[in-house]
């Protein structure tokens, strides 16, 4: 079991007012923009359910917004970060959906430039998250481990080429996670480990023949 | 060192009269790998964060984005400036309108400390900066005690998640209460039994507590409640420190107030589908502000 720090009762410092729908949507925009992996031009959020309905009042578009810039949970710039990403030619656009199926606290991410990125997650409360889902791929990323996210051709030999250089960079993987659309198409695994991959080591994932994206996600801030 | 799974452990690490926060911060030292000298200027840091919310808050009459809260902490802070003749000390004023203040700054999107939650981040801030500043208690002694708060929580929270969604607003503001409790009790030099009687008296007047905020906010009730759980804590805290002890023990309390969770229907759960969330004047309201937010659900 997880360990309770008392730093987990007192704390985070953090912009009001709700953990889950303000602090929590900072981190997913955070998360988000991590694995869309580069500045966005347009960005269309969708909110559901209690995401959608009180929203406003949470703050949790300036919060969703904030993340994608890079802003922290206590950073104060989160209040005004519409015109933070108005300075740097963000386009910004949110929907809301009223879905029983989904998490209480859902978000879509729609990342649009050169590249699309499709990209969901839940806010689970307290200030902790999941993404959920990248580009129609299951995943699981909450940001408390150093996580690969890939996406590669369905093929034999993928996973012990990708876990080859794993255990060459000696880092130990805590959890991992694989998927497959189809057979034969596209498939996509995400790699927990226990301390921060190197560039060299998503280097080497990257120039693998048959991977198409791969993105290192930095564990979030407490 | 082993962590610390239930009070009846607690009591049995601090029997040799060691101080229960040095309890605390030595078991936190131990599992974090951390020095506690890092551990108490974190700490040291949240303590100074949670003062600038209280005065940002009292110097701000903002109202919030939905227009339910915002001028009513310097109200009260006012009328403990202005009269001369009052019921209550100047102490009760200062926990009354700092909770209040902590709460309002929270709801503008100002920066606060979730303690144990942001719903319910205004009640130790409120107790410990007013018992700091009327009791001339040390910086150093206030982050002991924010140390006993959290340890407090800390072990709660291991057996029930603080989460109103899970078992209503005895788990937020109500931990928060017992939080506070144990912080006077250690500021005021009381020993450990007071310490955990003062937590375990907090807890088990405030069972049972619904969390139905108002358009799903934390607003209405939430940031008045601060407040009333602030002065709970000192009639917590003055009942230990004279020797009065919780007849049931505080882990039996927990075993009940998991139960009591349990037993709450979900409509008074956070999900503003009960209680005062579905009043006239609440349903109004969420009208109003369907109209004025500009994205809706479809």
């Amino acid at each position: 079991m997880k360990y309770i720090s008392i730093l987990d009762i007192i704390g985070p410092s953090m912009i009001g007012p709700s953990s889950s729908h303000t602090a929590g949507a900072v981190r997913l925009g955070l998360l988000a923009r991590n694995i869309y992996g580069s500045k966005p031009g347009w960005v269309k959020f969708t909110l559901y359910n209690s995401f959608a309905k009180t929203g406003k009042g949470h703050g949790t578009d300036k919060a969703l917004i904030a993340g994608i810039l890079g802003f922290n949970v206590d950073d104060p710039r989160i209040r005004n970060s519409y015109e933070y990403a108005k300075n740097e030619s963000i386009q910004i656009e949110f929907a809301a959906e009223d879905d029983p199926l989904r998490h209480p606290n859902a978000v879509d991410f729609t990342f649009y430039n050169e590249a699309s990125m499709f990209i969901s997650g839940k806010s689970l409360g307290a200030g902790e998250v999941e993404i959920d889902n990248i580009k129609g791929f299951k995943a699981s990323i909450r940001g408390d481990l150093h996580t690969i996210f890939i996406i590669h051709k369905d093929k034999p030999g993928m996973l012990s080429r990708v876990t080859e250089f794993i255990q060459e960079a000696n880092l130990n993987i805590a959890t991992l996670l694989c998927e497959r659309n189809e057979k034969g198409k596209e498939a996509a695994m995400t790699i927990c480990l226990d301390s921060v991959p190197s560039e060299d080591l998503i280097n080497s994932i990257q120039n693998i023949s048959g991977v198409y994206i791969v993105r290192s996600i930095d564990v979030l801030k407490k | 060192m082993k962590n610390i799974e239930n009070f009846q452990e607690l009591i049995d690490s601090a029997r040799s009269n060691k101080k229960i926060t040095l309890v605390f911060q030595e078991l936190e030292c131990s599992m974090l790998e951390k020095e506690i000298t890092e551990l108490r200027k974190i700490m040291s840091k949240h303590l100074n964060t949670m003062k600038a919310a209280i005065k940002q808050g009292l110097e701000t009459c903002q109202l919030s984005e939905s227009g339910m809260s915002g001028t009513d902490s310097s109200k009260i802070f006012q009328r403990y400036q202005q009269s001369e003749k009052l019921p209550c000390n100047m102490l009760f004023g200062k926990i009354i309108s700092y909770a209040l203040a902590t709460m309002e700054e929270n709801q503008r999107m100002g920066k606060v400390v979730a303690c144990p939650t942001a719903g319910s981040c205004g009640i130790v801030p409120a107790v410990i900066t007013a018992y700091a500043e009327e009791m001339g208690i040390s910086v150093e002694k206030q982050i002991d005690a924010m140390f006993t708060a959290g340890g407090i929580g800390k072990i709660v929270a291991q057996r029930m998640p603080l989460a109103g969604a899970v078992a209503g607003c005895q788990a937020e503001c109500g931990v928060a209460g017992a939080m506070a409790a144990a912080a006077i009790v250690d500021m005021l030099d009381g020993n450990n039994s007071q310490i955990i009687n003062a937590a375990a008296l907090a807890l088990k007047n405030i069972m049972g507590l619904a969390c139905d905020p108002i358009a799903g906010l934390v607003e209405v009730p939430c940031i008045k409640r601060n407040s009333f759980l602030g002065i709970h804590a000192v009639a917590a805290s003055e009942m230990a420190l004279a020797g009065i002890e919780s007849f049931v023990p505080i882990d039996e309390i927990i075993d009940a107030m998991i139960q009591i969770g349990n037993l709450m229907s979900p409509v008074i759960k956070e999900s503003s589908e009960g209680g005062l969330a579905v009043t006239k004047t609440a349903l109004e309201l969420n009208k109003k502000l369907e109209n004025l937010w500009d994205y809706q659900v479809s």
